[in-house]
């Protein structure tokens, strides 16, 4: 197990109790996800899918790298690594 | 110390305070920053982020960071904001006590106001402020945000710190 502490955008911490970052332990991107969840139920659905993939209008960064580029939620945790939920920010004239 | 016109456009009802702080402070230097970002970037979109801290009462920006726009087939009028660059801003933000409390981005040749792309891909929680831009300069900024799926005006406070 390791440790990590989750960064939640502000659009997201009505649903985290106004707190901004969460230390969970866990091996596993997906594993500390799960943990978030269920301490603070409902969180996930404006994270992951139905099928438990990361939605498209969320990126889940472990460190400075985008969890898409390391394999997806088995990622597997350093000993001590940052999860941040980076929110897409799309949107135009047209 | 000005404030913009606090009339509704897009959805004329009122605005629930209790979501929001109603007026978003920008000091001039940071405004300053944002017209000169948003002159140089036409005839494209640019964006970047708002960073400061959300109080009860006002959202006060401390900085704004630039963003790349990932959007490269449509520049004129869309933008997406590289996720890499919101990481980055969010990471240093909170290393001084700060926070993203917003996006900003510009409308080239279009009005300030939001459009349906806009509305799509909007969060709750922050402010999304505007710039309307033309090849001499920019013409009008305006705030909104997001509540109960539309978007509603909010006021702009220049301090002139």
């Amino acid at each position: 197990m390791s440790k990590a502490t989750i960064r939640v955008p502000t659009p997201l911490r009505p649903l985290t109790g106004g707190a901004a970052e969460i230390d969970v332990e866990a091996g596993t991107v997906g594993e500390a996800l799960q943990v978030l969840e269920r301490r603070h139920e409902g969180v996930l659905d404006r994270v992951l899918d139905g099928e438990g993939k990361v939605r498209g209008f969320v990126n889940i960064y472990l460190g400075e790298r985008n969890v898409r580029s390391l394999g997806g939620l088995d990622a597997p945790l350093p000993e001590s690594g940052v999860i941040s939920i980076v929110p897409a920010v799309a949107g135009g004239a047209r | 110390m000005t404030r913009t016109d606090t009339t509704l456009h897009a959805h004329r009802r009122a605005f629930d305070h209790s979501r929001l702080p109603p007026v978003l402070r920008l000091p001039a230097p940071v405004l300053g920053q944002l017209v000169r970002l948003a002159r140089q970037g036409h005839p494209h979109e640019v964006c970047g982020l708002l960073v400061g801290v959300l109080g009860d009462e006002t959202i006060r920006v401390e900085r704004i960071s630039r963003a790349r726009n990932l959007a490269i087939e449509r520049l004129a009028d869309r933008y997406i904001l590289d996720p890499d660059d919101f990481l980055a801003a969010d990471l240093a933000a909170r290393r001084d006590d700060l926070d993203i409390v917003g996006i900003w981005h510009t409308h080239p040749d279009h009005p300030a106001l939001p459009s349906e792309t806009d509305l799509e891909a909007a969060w709750e929680s922050y402010t999304y402020l505007i710039l309307s831009v033309r090849r001499d300069g920019v013409t009008d900024i305006k705030a909104w945000q997001l509540d109960e799926g539309d978007f509603v005006e909010t006021s702009v406070e220049e301090l002139e710190s």
